[in-house]
Protein backbone atom coordinates (compact mmCIF):
# COMPACT_ATOMS: atom_id res chain seq x y z
CA UNK A 1 0.00 0.00 0.00
CA UNK A 2 1.33 3.57 -0.65
CA UNK A 3 0.16 6.53 0.89
CA UNK A 4 -1.27 9.12 -1.13
CA UNK A 5 -2.46 13.21 -0.74
CA UNK A 6 -4.51 15.24 -3.22
CA UNK A 7 -7.12 17.81 -3.88
CA UNK A 8 -10.32 16.20 -5.75
CA UNK A 9 -13.02 18.97 -6.97
CA UNK A 10 -11.68 21.06 -3.91
CA UNK A 11 -11.75 18.46 -1.43
CA UNK A 12 -8.51 17.39 0.26
CA UNK A 13 -7.95 13.43 0.60
CA UNK A 14 -5.36 11.09 1.65
CA UNK A 15 -5.66 7.46 1.14
CA UNK A 16 -3.39 4.43 1.31
CA UNK A 17 -4.31 2.51 -1.94
CA UNK A 18 -2.61 -0.22 -3.99
CA UNK A 19 0.23 0.82 -6.35
CA UNK A 20 -1.52 -0.76 -9.61
CA UNK A 21 -5.02 1.40 -8.35
CA UNK A 22 -5.70 3.32 -11.66
CA UNK A 23 -7.36 7.04 -11.41
CA UNK A 24 -10.39 6.74 -12.71
CA UNK A 25 -10.68 3.57 -10.32
CA UNK A 26 -9.80 5.85 -7.32
CA UNK A 27 -12.20 8.63 -8.04
CA UNK A 28 -15.15 6.14 -8.41
CA UNK A 29 -14.64 3.10 -5.78
CA UNK A 30 -13.22 5.00 -3.03
CA UNK A 31 -14.40 8.34 -3.51
CA UNK A 32 -17.95 7.35 -5.08
CA UNK A 33 -17.30 9.93 -7.88
CA UNK A 34 -19.31 8.00 -10.44
CA UNK A 35 -19.72 10.87 -12.71
CA UNK A 36 -16.42 9.69 -14.19
CA UNK A 37 -17.06 6.55 -16.61
CA UNK A 38 -15.45 4.13 -17.72
CA UNK A 39 -15.66 3.29 -21.10
CA UNK A 40 -13.03 1.56 -23.31
CA UNK A 41 -10.38 1.23 -20.45
CA UNK A 42 -8.03 0.86 -22.80
CA UNK A 43 -7.33 4.86 -23.47
CA UNK A 44 -8.72 5.19 -26.56
CA UNK A 45 -12.43 6.54 -25.61
CA UNK A 46 -11.63 9.51 -23.51
CA UNK A 47 -14.89 9.04 -21.66
CA UNK A 48 -12.64 8.73 -18.21
CA UNK A 49 -11.29 12.62 -18.57
CA UNK A 50 -10.57 14.72 -15.53
CA UNK A 51 -8.35 17.64 -15.27
CA UNK A 52 -4.91 16.60 -13.37
CA UNK A 53 -3.05 19.75 -12.64
CA UNK A 54 -5.74 22.09 -14.66
CA UNK A 55 -5.22 19.65 -17.83
CA UNK A 56 -6.95 17.06 -19.49
CA UNK A 57 -6.11 13.64 -18.91
CA UNK A 58 -7.47 10.03 -19.32
CA UNK A 59 -8.12 8.64 -15.70
CA UNK A 60 -7.58 5.18 -16.98
CA UNK A 61 -4.52 5.62 -18.30
CA UNK A 62 -2.76 7.19 -14.60
CA UNK A 63 -2.26 5.66 -11.35
CA UNK A 64 -3.81 6.80 -8.43
CA UNK A 65 0.15 6.86 -6.91
CA UNK A 66 0.75 9.09 -9.83
CA UNK A 67 -1.82 11.33 -8.92
CA UNK A 68 0.18 12.20 -5.21
CA UNK A 69 -0.12 15.86 -4.39
CA UNK A 70 -2.20 16.30 -7.29
CA UNK A 71 -5.11 18.54 -8.13
CA UNK A 72 -7.94 16.93 -9.91
CA UNK A 73 -10.92 17.76 -11.02
CA UNK A 74 -14.02 15.55 -12.41
CA UNK A 75 -17.28 16.34 -14.21
CA UNK A 76 -18.80 16.58 -10.88
CA UNK A 77 -16.44 19.31 -9.55
CA UNK A 78 -17.92 22.02 -12.59
CA UNK A 79 -20.64 23.40 -11.14
CA UNK A 80 -19.96 25.89 -8.72
CA UNK A 81 -22.65 27.12 -6.39
CA UNK A 82 -25.27 25.11 -7.89
CA UNK A 83 -24.55 26.65 -11.05
CA UNK A 84 -23.85 24.30 -14.47
CA UNK A 85 -20.54 25.17 -15.91
CA UNK A 86 -21.03 27.18 -19.08
CA UNK A 87 -19.71 23.99 -21.20
CA UNK A 88 -22.41 22.03 -19.40
CA UNK A 89 -24.93 24.56 -20.38
CA UNK A 90 -24.22 24.16 -23.83
CA UNK A 91 -24.31 20.87 -24.37
CA UNK A 92 -28.13 21.02 -22.17
CA UNK A 93 -28.99 23.76 -24.54
CA UNK A 94 -27.65 21.91 -28.15
CA UNK A 95 -28.15 18.72 -27.36
CA UNK A 96 -24.42 17.56 -27.41
CA UNK A 97 -26.00 14.40 -26.24
CA UNK A 98 -27.93 11.16 -27.10
CA UNK A 99 -27.19 8.16 -24.63
CA UNK A 100 -24.85 10.11 -22.20
CA UNK A 101 -21.96 7.93 -21.65
CA UNK A 102 -19.31 9.50 -23.49
CA UNK A 103 -20.74 13.35 -21.99
CA UNK A 104 -18.13 13.59 -18.64
CA UNK A 105 -15.18 13.34 -21.11
CA UNK A 106 -16.53 15.55 -23.52
CA UNK A 107 -17.13 18.46 -21.49
CA UNK A 108 -13.71 18.23 -19.55
CA UNK A 109 -11.82 17.74 -23.06
CA UNK A 110 -14.14 20.89 -24.12
CA UNK A 111 -13.58 22.81 -21.15
CA UNK A 112 -9.41 22.23 -21.57
CA UNK A 113 -9.77 22.95 -25.01
CA UNK A 114 -11.30 26.15 -24.24
CA UNK A 115 -9.17 27.20 -21.87
CA UNK A 116 -5.91 26.75 -24.41
CA UNK A 117 -8.14 27.99 -27.40
CA UNK A 118 -10.79 30.30 -26.59
CA UNK A 119 -12.25 30.77 -30.13
CA UNK A 120 -11.71 27.82 -31.98
CA UNK A 121 -12.74 26.70 -35.51
CA UNK A 122 -14.93 24.03 -36.10
CA UNK A 123 -11.62 22.20 -37.12
CA UNK A 124 -10.13 22.90 -33.92
CA UNK A 125 -12.88 21.63 -31.72
CA UNK A 126 -13.09 18.09 -34.11
CA UNK A 127 -9.15 18.15 -33.54
CA UNK A 128 -9.38 18.64 -30.24
CA UNK A 129 -12.11 16.43 -29.51
CA UNK A 130 -10.04 13.40 -31.44
CA UNK A 131 -9.42 11.55 -28.26
CA UNK A 132 -13.41 11.37 -27.14
CA UNK A 133 -15.57 8.92 -29.23
CA UNK A 134 -19.20 9.20 -29.15
CA UNK A 135 -20.99 6.61 -30.90
CA UNK A 136 -24.73 8.50 -30.98
CA UNK A 137 -24.40 11.90 -32.18
CA UNK A 138 -22.34 11.66 -35.24
CA UNK A 139 -20.31 14.53 -33.47
CA UNK A 140 -22.39 17.58 -34.83
CA UNK A 141 -23.86 18.53 -31.83
CA UNK A 142 -21.48 18.27 -29.79
CA UNK A 143 -18.97 20.58 -32.03
CA UNK A 144 -22.28 23.13 -31.81
CA UNK A 145 -22.26 22.72 -28.40
CA UNK A 146 -18.66 23.74 -27.81
CA UNK A 147 -18.89 26.36 -30.67
CA UNK A 148 -21.84 27.70 -28.43
CA UNK A 149 -19.75 27.83 -25.47
CA UNK A 150 -17.15 30.02 -26.90
CA UNK A 151 -19.80 32.49 -27.64
CA UNK A 152 -19.68 31.83 -31.54
CA UNK A 153 -21.95 31.38 -34.42
CA UNK A 154 -23.66 27.82 -34.09
CA UNK A 155 -23.31 25.49 -37.48
CA UNK A 156 -26.85 25.59 -38.55
CA UNK B 1 -8.84 -4.12 -16.92
CA UNK B 2 -5.96 -3.59 -13.55
CA UNK B 3 -2.26 -4.76 -13.93
CA UNK B 4 -0.83 -7.07 -11.77
CA UNK B 5 0.10 -6.42 -8.46
CA UNK B 6 3.46 -4.34 -8.06
CA UNK B 7 5.87 -1.92 -5.71
CA UNK B 8 6.00 1.62 -6.02
CA UNK B 9 9.01 3.70 -5.67
CA UNK B 10 8.76 7.30 -6.83
CA UNK B 11 12.26 8.86 -6.03
CA UNK B 12 13.26 12.43 -6.25
CA UNK B 13 16.54 12.24 -7.81
CA UNK B 14 18.33 10.34 -10.69
CA UNK B 15 20.89 9.14 -8.71
CA UNK B 16 17.68 7.97 -6.24
CA UNK B 17 16.03 6.59 -9.42
CA UNK B 18 19.37 4.92 -10.47
CA UNK B 19 19.76 3.05 -6.96
CA UNK B 20 16.49 1.82 -7.20
CA UNK B 21 17.34 0.34 -10.71
CA UNK B 22 20.80 -1.01 -9.52
CA UNK B 23 18.32 -2.81 -6.83
CA UNK B 24 15.47 -4.23 -8.31
CA UNK B 25 17.79 -5.01 -11.44
CA UNK B 26 15.59 -6.76 -14.58
CA UNK B 27 12.42 -6.82 -12.21
CA UNK B 28 11.88 -3.22 -12.41
CA UNK B 29 10.15 -1.21 -14.96
CA UNK B 30 10.85 2.73 -15.22
CA UNK B 31 7.05 4.92 -15.51
CA UNK B 32 7.66 7.84 -17.68
CA UNK B 33 4.25 9.47 -18.50
CA UNK B 34 2.88 5.97 -18.67
CA UNK B 35 0.49 6.57 -21.72
CA UNK B 36 2.39 3.23 -23.49
CA UNK B 37 3.51 1.59 -20.25
CA UNK B 38 0.09 1.50 -18.74
CA UNK B 39 -1.84 -0.48 -21.03
CA UNK B 40 0.67 -2.71 -21.41
CA UNK B 41 0.19 -3.67 -17.60
CA UNK B 42 -3.60 -3.49 -17.73
CA UNK B 43 -3.78 -5.99 -20.42
CA UNK B 44 -0.89 -8.16 -18.85
CA UNK B 45 1.62 -8.20 -21.10
CA UNK B 46 4.10 -7.29 -18.97
CA UNK B 47 4.55 -7.75 -15.06
CA UNK B 48 7.36 -6.23 -13.39
CA UNK B 49 7.55 -6.95 -9.83
CA UNK B 50 8.73 -2.81 -9.39
CA UNK B 51 7.50 0.56 -11.13
CA UNK B 52 10.25 3.36 -10.71
CA UNK B 53 8.54 6.03 -11.25
CA UNK B 54 10.29 9.69 -12.56
CA UNK B 55 8.06 11.88 -12.30
CA UNK B 56 8.49 13.66 -9.31
CA UNK B 57 12.47 14.41 -10.61
CA UNK B 58 11.63 18.09 -11.66
CA UNK B 59 15.10 18.28 -13.31
CA UNK B 60 14.06 15.97 -15.99
CA UNK B 61 11.50 18.05 -17.13
CA UNK B 62 12.17 21.48 -19.24
CA UNK B 63 13.57 22.83 -22.47
CA UNK B 64 16.69 25.15 -22.87
CA UNK B 65 18.86 26.54 -25.15
CA UNK B 66 22.30 25.18 -25.12
CA UNK B 67 24.26 27.15 -28.10
CA UNK B 68 24.53 24.74 -30.61
CA UNK B 69 21.47 22.50 -29.92
CA UNK B 70 17.99 22.34 -27.60
CA UNK B 71 17.64 20.00 -24.91
CA UNK B 72 14.63 18.65 -24.23
CA UNK B 73 14.24 17.07 -20.81
CA UNK B 74 12.93 13.16 -20.95
CA UNK B 75 10.33 14.29 -18.74
CA UNK B 76 8.79 16.78 -20.58
CA UNK B 77 5.46 16.22 -21.45
CA UNK B 78 4.67 16.25 -25.50
CA UNK B 79 2.09 19.02 -25.33
CA UNK B 80 5.08 20.89 -23.55
CA UNK B 81 7.48 20.66 -26.56
CA UNK B 82 4.52 21.43 -28.78
CA UNK B 83 4.13 24.73 -28.10
CA UNK B 84 7.60 25.70 -27.12
CA UNK B 85 8.66 28.11 -29.01
CA UNK B 86 12.41 27.27 -28.82
CA UNK B 87 11.74 24.02 -30.59
CA UNK B 88 9.46 26.07 -32.74
CA UNK B 89 12.06 28.14 -34.27
CA UNK B 90 15.13 25.82 -33.64
CA UNK B 91 13.54 22.23 -34.82
CA UNK B 92 10.21 22.72 -35.82
CA UNK B 93 10.55 18.88 -37.49
CA UNK B 94 9.66 18.20 -33.49
CA UNK B 95 6.68 20.68 -33.73
CA UNK B 96 5.17 19.30 -36.35
CA UNK B 97 5.40 15.33 -35.20
CA UNK B 98 3.97 16.90 -31.63
CA UNK B 99 1.14 18.37 -33.41
CA UNK B 100 -0.62 15.30 -34.16
CA UNK B 101 0.65 12.56 -31.63
CA UNK B 102 -1.94 10.24 -30.22
CA UNK B 103 -4.73 13.27 -29.03
CA UNK B 104 -4.84 16.35 -26.72
CA UNK B 105 -4.79 13.79 -23.26
CA UNK B 106 -2.37 11.78 -24.11
CA UNK B 107 -0.23 14.65 -25.07
CA UNK B 108 -0.53 16.32 -21.54
CA UNK B 109 0.71 12.95 -19.86
CA UNK B 110 3.11 11.00 -22.23
CA UNK B 111 6.74 12.33 -22.38
CA UNK B 112 9.48 13.22 -25.05
CA UNK B 113 11.88 11.14 -23.51
CA UNK B 114 9.29 7.98 -22.49
CA UNK B 115 8.03 7.79 -25.74
CA UNK B 116 11.77 7.51 -27.52
CA UNK B 117 12.55 5.11 -24.65
CA UNK B 118 9.74 3.05 -25.53
CA UNK B 119 11.06 2.80 -28.75
CA UNK B 120 7.89 1.95 -30.90
CA UNK B 121 8.65 2.16 -34.54
CA UNK B 122 5.11 3.23 -35.36
CA UNK B 123 5.65 6.00 -32.55
CA UNK B 124 5.62 9.60 -33.87
CA UNK B 125 9.42 10.96 -32.90
CA UNK B 126 11.66 8.53 -33.65
CA UNK B 127 11.91 9.62 -37.51
CA UNK B 128 12.14 13.49 -36.45
CA UNK B 129 14.81 12.52 -34.02
CA UNK B 130 16.58 10.90 -36.46
CA UNK B 131 16.68 13.33 -39.04
CA UNK B 132 17.39 15.90 -37.05
CA UNK B 133 20.35 14.29 -35.50
CA UNK B 134 19.54 14.24 -31.98
CA UNK B 135 21.65 12.54 -29.64
CA UNK B 136 20.41 10.87 -26.39
CA UNK B 137 21.85 11.53 -22.41
CA UNK B 138 22.01 8.44 -21.43
CA UNK B 139 22.91 8.81 -16.96
CA UNK B 140 24.36 5.44 -15.22
CA UNK B 141 25.68 4.26 -12.23
CA UNK B 142 29.12 4.99 -13.67
CA UNK B 143 28.35 8.86 -15.65
CA UNK B 144 26.52 10.14 -18.08
CA UNK B 145 26.87 8.76 -22.05
CA UNK B 146 26.07 10.25 -25.13
CA UNK B 147 24.37 8.09 -27.88
CA UNK B 148 24.23 9.08 -31.45
CA UNK B 149 20.40 8.59 -32.96
CA UNK B 150 22.16 6.65 -35.30
CA UNK B 151 23.33 4.20 -32.69
CA UNK B 152 20.40 4.58 -30.20
CA UNK B 153 17.19 2.69 -31.97
CA UNK B 154 18.60 -1.00 -31.83
CA UNK B 155 15.38 -2.99 -32.73
CA UNK B 156 11.67 -3.02 -31.94
CA UNK B 157 11.13 -1.46 -28.97
CA UNK B 158 15.17 -1.63 -28.06
CA UNK B 159 17.34 0.86 -27.80
CA UNK B 160 21.06 1.51 -26.80
CA UNK B 161 19.57 2.55 -22.69
CA UNK B 162 21.42 -0.41 -20.64
CA UNK B 163 18.72 -1.87 -18.17
CA UNK B 164 20.50 -0.05 -15.36
CA UNK B 165 20.41 3.39 -17.28
CA UNK B 166 17.82 6.07 -17.42
CA UNK B 167 17.64 8.59 -21.05
CA UNK B 168 17.50 11.76 -19.05
CA UNK B 169 17.43 14.43 -21.74
CA UNK B 170 17.48 14.79 -25.65
CA UNK B 171 20.14 16.95 -27.59
CA UNK B 172 18.77 18.30 -30.76
CA UNK B 173 21.03 20.38 -32.97
CA UNK B 174 19.81 23.29 -34.13
CA UNK B 175 18.01 23.30 -37.73
CA UNK B 176 17.51 27.17 -37.71
CA UNK B 177 15.64 28.15 -40.73
CA UNK B 178 15.19 24.46 -41.98
CA UNK B 179 11.68 23.76 -43.26
CA UNK B 180 9.93 21.09 -41.85
CA UNK B 181 6.74 18.61 -42.61
CA UNK B 182 5.49 15.69 -40.75
CA UNK B 183 2.81 13.56 -43.24
CA UNK B 184 1.41 10.97 -41.23
CA UNK B 185 -1.08 8.22 -42.66
CA UNK B 186 -3.93 7.10 -40.42
CA UNK B 187 -7.10 5.18 -41.04
CA UNK B 188 -8.60 6.83 -38.12
CA UNK B 189 -8.15 9.66 -35.90
CA UNK B 190 -5.30 9.32 -32.85
CA UNK B 191 -3.85 6.54 -33.96
CA UNK B 192 -0.29 5.07 -34.92
CA UNK B 193 0.36 5.88 -38.07
CA UNK B 194 0.27 3.19 -40.83
CA UNK B 195 3.46 5.21 -42.39
CA UNK B 196 4.53 8.62 -41.70
CA UNK B 197 7.67 10.67 -43.28
CA UNK B 198 9.03 12.99 -41.22
CA UNK B 199 11.43 15.50 -43.92
CA UNK B 200 13.34 18.63 -42.97
CA UNK B 201 15.30 20.85 -45.60
CA UNK B 202 17.25 24.14 -45.98
CA UNK B 203 16.63 25.66 -49.68
CA UNK B 204 19.25 28.45 -50.14
CA UNK B 205 18.07 30.55 -53.41
CA UNK B 206 16.39 28.46 -54.80
CA UNK B 207 18.74 25.68 -54.54
CA UNK B 208 18.12 22.70 -51.68
CA UNK B 209 21.68 22.61 -49.69
CA UNK B 210 20.53 19.73 -48.03
CA UNK B 211 17.95 17.89 -46.75
CA UNK B 212 17.05 15.11 -43.73
CA UNK B 213 14.37 12.62 -44.35
CA UNK B 214 13.15 9.90 -41.52
CA UNK B 215 10.59 7.07 -42.38
CA UNK B 216 8.07 5.80 -39.45
CA UNK B 217 6.78 1.94 -39.33
CA UNK B 218 8.90 1.16 -42.52
CA UNK B 219 10.84 -1.16 -40.81
CA UNK B 220 11.55 -2.50 -36.45
CA UNK B 221 13.16 0.77 -36.00
CA UNK B 222 13.11 4.60 -37.37
CA UNK B 223 14.95 4.92 -40.29
CA UNK B 224 16.41 7.74 -42.42
CA UNK B 225 15.75 7.56 -45.78
CA UNK B 226 19.31 7.96 -47.26
CA UNK B 227 18.78 7.61 -50.77
CA UNK B 228 16.23 10.69 -50.87
CA UNK B 229 18.56 12.81 -49.16
CA UNK B 230 21.32 12.03 -51.35
CA UNK B 231 19.04 12.83 -54.63
CA UNK B 232 17.54 16.21 -52.67
CA UNK B 233 21.10 17.48 -51.97
CA UNK B 234 22.49 20.53 -54.31
CA UNK B 235 19.63 20.32 -56.60
CA UNK B 236 17.65 23.12 -57.69
CA UNK B 237 14.29 22.86 -56.19
CA UNK B 238 11.55 21.46 -58.63
CA UNK B 239 8.46 19.29 -59.07
CA UNK B 240 10.43 16.83 -61.03
CA UNK B 241 13.68 16.78 -58.61
CA UNK B 242 11.32 16.31 -55.31
CA UNK B 243 9.01 13.30 -57.49
CA UNK B 244 12.46 11.48 -58.71
CA UNK B 245 13.96 12.42 -55.03
CA UNK B 246 10.93 10.57 -53.35
CA UNK B 247 10.09 7.33 -55.61
CA UNK B 248 13.95 6.39 -53.54
CA UNK B 249 12.22 7.22 -50.09
CA UNK B 250 11.43 3.02 -49.57
CA UNK B 251 15.07 1.89 -50.65
CA UNK B 252 16.63 -0.44 -48.77
CA UNK B 253 13.33 -0.59 -46.16
CA UNK B 254 11.72 -4.02 -45.04
CA UNK B 255 8.30 -2.73 -44.04
CA UNK B 256 5.95 -4.98 -41.94
CA UNK B 257 3.06 -6.22 -43.43
CA UNK B 258 -0.41 -6.14 -41.01
CA UNK B 259 -3.78 -5.39 -41.18
CA UNK B 260 -3.84 -1.90 -41.78
CA UNK B 261 -1.41 -2.76 -45.13
CA UNK B 262 1.12 -5.06 -46.43
CA UNK B 263 4.69 -4.50 -47.81
CA UNK B 264 4.55 -3.24 -51.01
CA UNK B 265 2.07 -1.12 -50.00
CA UNK B 266 3.64 0.39 -47.25
CA UNK B 267 6.40 1.33 -49.49
CA UNK B 268 4.19 3.00 -52.11
CA UNK B 269 2.97 4.92 -49.54
CA UNK B 270 6.58 6.00 -48.18
CA UNK B 271 7.14 7.51 -51.67
CA UNK B 272 4.01 9.57 -51.63
CA UNK B 273 4.05 10.56 -48.26
CA UNK B 274 8.05 11.34 -49.07
CA UNK B 275 7.15 13.72 -51.68
CA UNK B 276 4.17 15.33 -49.95
CA UNK B 277 6.57 16.06 -46.61
CA UNK B 278 9.59 17.71 -48.81
CA UNK B 279 7.03 19.52 -51.26
CA UNK B 280 5.06 21.11 -47.91
CA UNK B 281 8.91 21.42 -45.89
CA UNK B 282 10.10 23.31 -49.49
CA UNK B 283 6.83 26.22 -49.08
CA UNK B 284 5.31 24.10 -51.68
Amino acid sequence: MTRISLNVDGASVSDDVEPRMLLVQYLRERLGKTGTVIGCDTSNCGACTVHLNGTSVKSCNVLAVQADGAEVTTIEGLAKDGKLHAVQESFRECHGLQCGFCTPGMIMQSVDLLKENPKPSEEEIRLGLEGNLCRCTGYHNIVRAVQHASGQAVNS
Amino acid sequence: MIPAAFDYVAPTSVEAALAALAQYGDEAKIIAGGQSLLPVLRMRLNAPEWIIDLGKIESLRGIRDDGDAIVIGAMTPHSVVGSDSLVAEHAALISKAVEHLADAQVRHRGTFGGALAHADPAGDLGAPALALGAQFVIAGSGGTRTVAADDFFVDLFETAIGEDEILTEVRIPKHTGWGACYEKFVRVAHQWPIVAVAATVKVDGGTISEARVGLTNMGSTPLRARAVEEALAGQSLSEDVVRAAAEKAADGANPPSDLNGDADYRRHLATVLTRRAVVAATGG
